[in-house]
C-alpha cells in the first residue's frame, strides 16, 4: 500500500488509535488499589458482596476479603479451572453441586464441631450434600425458592398459584425469565409434572417444548439484577425463576412485588459454603466460614443488598426484625419446604443437553 | 563502503527496528491464536477436556441452527451499525472540519467525543432506562398522544443497534474528520473552477478523497462491533444472542474451552474476511 490512499488511511488508523488510547488511559486512570493488609479470596455468590455483611469480619481480624461473583456453578468451575492452584480460599457454592466440588477435590474437610449446624433448620442442613464419607466439606449458608415472582398490582395473584397459567395468552409478552437454566429447566418440568430428580435425556423434548413456548411468551432473558430491575421497574409483570431473593429486598420501596410458590411446586436453592483444597489460609478461611453461619453473620446475608434470602441459622431470627422476617416468610417455612424441591442434579451428559436446551431457548 | 555492505547494514537496521514488533505479534498473536487453533481440536468428555484431534466442534456449529444464527445475528446488526453510523458520522464530521472555525473545532470534537469517556457498561444501562416501557421515550410519546400501549425497544435487537451507534458514530466521526481536514481547500476551488456544483463536487471530489476515513472506520466499526459481549448482554435482552454471547456460554457456563475456541476462530475468520473485502475495495477505486 503505497498509494495516497494507503498513506491517508494509516494516518487516519494512527490517529484513531491514538485516540483510543487516550480515551482508554483515562479510563484506567480512575481505578486504583491499595492492599496493605492480610488478603482472603473469595469465590461467591452477589449477595456475599455486600460491605454491611463484610466489613466487620475485615475489621475483627484486620483482614482484606477480596471477592469475586459468579452466577451458576458452570461458570465457577470454568473460573477455578483458569486460575492457580492457592489463588481461592473461600468457595459458595450451590448446595446440589456440592458432591460434584468434592468429587473434583476442590473442597477441603472442615472441622464439623466448629460449625454451628446444629442451630440450622433440619431440613437445610443437607448432610448428604455437605459431607462425604463422615467427613464435613461445607455447610449450608442461605436457602430460598425459584419461583414465580409478581407484581400483584398487575397481575391476579390466585392466577400465579397455578404455574400454568404462565404459559397462558393472558400473560404473554409481561414476561422475564430467570437467565440460569437449572431452576427454569427444573420449572417447566414441574409444570408437567416432572420432578426435579426425574428429569432425563427421556423428558427433555417435553420440557424443551416448554421453554420454547415460555420464551416465545416472555420479553426478556435476565440474570439477576437485570430481571430483578426488569419486574421492579415494571418492564416485566412476571419473573420466572424469582422468588424471595427478587422481591424480599425490595419490600419497602416496592410491597406491589410478591412471590408465591404454586401448587405444582417450586424449586429450593440452597448455597452452601466451604473452604478451598488448595487455599494457603485455611483457618482464617474457616474463620470466615465460621462468621458467616454465625447469627449474626447470617442475619446479615439474609438481607444482602444484592438478594435476600433465608439464613440457614434459624438463630439468626433474633438478628433480624419483624419486617425483614415478614419479607422472607419466616413463618411459612415448613409449608414451604414441603412444597419445593431441590435442584436438578445432571450427569455431565445430562448437563451437556440441558445446556444446549437452554441456549436453543435463548436463541429462539 | 560499497552498495552491498550498504544494502546489508540497511537490512540490519531495518530488522533491528522491526523486532519488537514482530517479537510482541508472534508473543501476543502468533502463539496464542496457535494454541487456540489446537485447543479448538479438542474436545469436552465428561466435563474434561480430551484433545481428539477432530473438527466436531466445528461441525457442530455448522450443524446446530441455534449456533449458527448467531453468526448471522452479529453480522445483521453489525453491518446495520456500521451503515448506520457511517450515514450519521459523515455529516457531523462534515460539519466540524467544514463549517466550525478552526479554533473551535477541537472543543466541538470534544464534545462530540464526550460520551467516550462515561463507562461502556453504564451508558448501555442508560439505554435501557431510556427505552424501556417506563422510560423517557415511551413515556414522551404516551403523553402527547401518539401511542397507546409502550412500545417494547428495550431488551430488542434494536436496542443493541442503538447502542452501539451511539458509540461508534464517536469512532467514525473521528476518522472522517481526520481525513475531511488532510483535504486541501484547492479541490473544491478547483472542481468549481470547473464548473462542478456542491453536489457535485461532493459526490465526484470530496467523497472519493475521504473515503479511507470512512473505510478504515467502518473497519474498526465492523470489528469492535462483532466482538462485542457487553452492549447485546444488556440491551438484547438475551432475545437473540450474537456469537461473543455464544462464546461467552461457551466459557462462563460450560468450561467448555474447545467449543470456545472454535467460535473464536470463526469469528476470526469472519473478521479476517470483511479486511480481504475492505482492502479489495479500496484496491477497486485505485484502479
Amino acid at each position: 500500500m503505497s498509494n495516497r490512499y494507503s498513506r491517508a488511511a494509516s494516518k487516519v488508523l494512527f490517529s484513531t488509535n491514538s485516540s483510543i488510547a487516550l480515551v482508554i488511559a483515562m479510563a484506567g486512570a480512575s481505578s486504583s488499589s491499595a492492599f496493605a493488609q492480610e488478603e482472603l479470596n473469595a469465590l461467591v455468590w452477589c449477595d456475599h458482596t455486600d460491605a454491611a455483611l463484610i466489613e466487620p469480619f475485615e475489621k475483627a481480624n484486620n483482614v482484606k476479603v477480596n471477592l469475586k461473583e459468579y452466577e451458576g456453578t458452570g461458570t465457577a468451575l470454568s473460573i477455578i479451572a483458569q486460575s492457580r492452584p492457592g489463588d481461592w480460599d473461600v468457595f459458595v457454592i450451590d448446595g446440589v453441586d456440592v458432591p460434584r466440588a468434592v468429587a473434583a477435590g476442590i473442597l477441603a474437610e472442615m472441622p464439623a464441631n466448629e460449625l454451628p449446624t446444629a442451630d440450622f433448620f433440619p431440613a437445610v442442613v443437607m448432610k448428604a450434600n455437605n459431607t462425604s464419607n463422615g467427613k464435613t466439606y461445607a455447610v449450608t449458608e442461605k436457602y430460598g425458592y425459584n419461583t414465580i415472582s409478581f407484581d400483584k398490582t398487575k397481575v391476579d395473584p390466585e392466577d400465579m398459584k397455578d404455574l400454568t397459567m404462565i404459559w397462558s395468552d393472558k400473560y404473554k409478552g409481561r414476561i422475564a425469565i430467570y437467565d440460569y437454566y437449572l431452576p427454569v429447566i427444573g420449572l417447566a418440568g414441574l409444570s408437567i409434572g416432572i420432578d426435579t430428580a426425574d428429569i432425563s435425556a427421556a423428558n427433555m423434548p417435553a420440557i424443551k417444548e416448554k421453554l420454547l413456548a415460555l420464551k416465545a411468551a416472555s420479553k426478556l432473558v435476565g440474570d439477576v439484577v437485570s430481571s430483578q430491575t426488569a419486574l421492579a421497574t415494571g418492564e416485566v409483570d412476571i419473573l420466572v425463576g424469582g422468588g424471595e431473593w427478587v422481591t424480599a429486598v425490595l419490600s419497602a420501596e416496592k410491597p406491589n412485588l410478591d412471590w408465591v410458590i404454586p401448587t405444582q411446586g417450586g424449586l429450593r436453592w440452597s448455597q452452601s459454603i466451604g473452604v478451598m483444597a488448595d487455599s494457603e489460609k485455611k483457618d482464617l478461611a474457616l474463620k470466615f466460614v465460621q462468621y458467616i453461619t454465625s447469627p449474626e453473620g447470617q442475619a446479615r446475608l439474609a438481607t444482602s443488598s444484592c438478594f435476600w434470602g433465608m439464613p440457614a441459622n434459624e438463630k439468626a431470627g433474633a438478628h433480624l426484625s419483624a419486617d425483614q422476617k415478614a419479607a422472607l416468610r419466616w413463618d411459612d417455612q415448613p409449608e414451604y419446604l414441603a412444597n419445593s424441591q431441590l435442584y436438578p442434579v445432571p450427569s455431565a451428559e445430562l448437563d451437556d443437553l440441558m445446556q444446549d436446551v437452554w441456549t436453543e431457548m435463548l436463541q429462539y | 563502503m560499497n552498495s552491498t555492505s550498504m544494502e546489508k547494514s540497511e537490512t540490519r537496521q531495518a530488522w533491528f527496528f522491526v523486532a519488537p514488533a514482530l517479537i510482541w505479534t508472534v508473543a501476543f498473536f502468533v502463539v496464542p491464536f496457535a494454541f487456540m487453533a489446537m485447543v479448538s481440536l479438542a474436545s469436552r468428555v465428561s466435563r474434561q477436556i480430551v484433545f481428539t484431534w477432530d473438527l466436531n466442534n466445528y461441525i457442530n456449529f455448522f450443524s446446530k441452527s441455534y449456533l449458527l444464527k448467531g453468526l448471522f445475528v452479529s453480522l445483521e446488526i453489525t453491518l446495520w451499525v456500521t451503515i448506520i453510523s457511517v450515514l450519521l458520522a459523515y455529516p457531523l464530521a462534515w460539519i466540524i472540519a467544514d463549517k466550525v472555525p478552526r479554533r473551535w473545532q477541537r472543543t466541538a470534537l470534544i464534545l462530540a467525543i464526550l460520551p467516550f469517556w462515561t463507562s461502556y457498561v453504564v451508558r448501555s444501562y442508560s439505554w435501557l432506562l431510556v427505552l424501556s416501557s417506563n422510560g423517557v421515550i415511551n413515556n414522551t410519546l404516551l403523553e402527547i398522544g401518539l401511542i397507546s400501549e409502550p412500545l417494547q425497544m428495550a431488551n430488542t435487537t434494536t436496542a443493541t443497534v442503538i447502542g452501539f451507534v451511539h458509540f461508534f458514530v464517536m469512532l467514525l466521526t473521528l476518522t472522517i474528520y481526520s481525513n475531511l481536514v488532510q483535504l486541501s481547500p484547492n479541490y473544491k476551488r478547483a472542481a468549481a473552477d470547473l464548473g462542478a456544483n456542491t453536489l457535485q463536487t461532493f459526490w465526484y471530489v470530496i467523497l472519493p478523497l475521504t473515503l479511507p476515513g470512512i473505510m478504515v472506520g467502518a473497519f474498526l466499526t465492523f470489528v469492535l462491533c462483532i466482538g462485542d459481549y457487553i452492549t447485546p448482554q444488556i440491551l438484547g435482552g438475551n432475545n437473540e444472542l450474537v456469537l461473543p454471547q455464544i462464546i461467552m456460554l461457551q466459557l462462563g457456563r460450560r468450561a467448555d474451552m474447545p467449543a470456545a475456541a472454535a467460535l473464536s476462530i470463526i469469528l476470526m475468520a469472519v473478521v479476517t474476511l470483511a479486511y480481504i473485502l475492505c482492502l479489495r475495495w479500496l484496491k477497486m477505486e485505485r484502479a
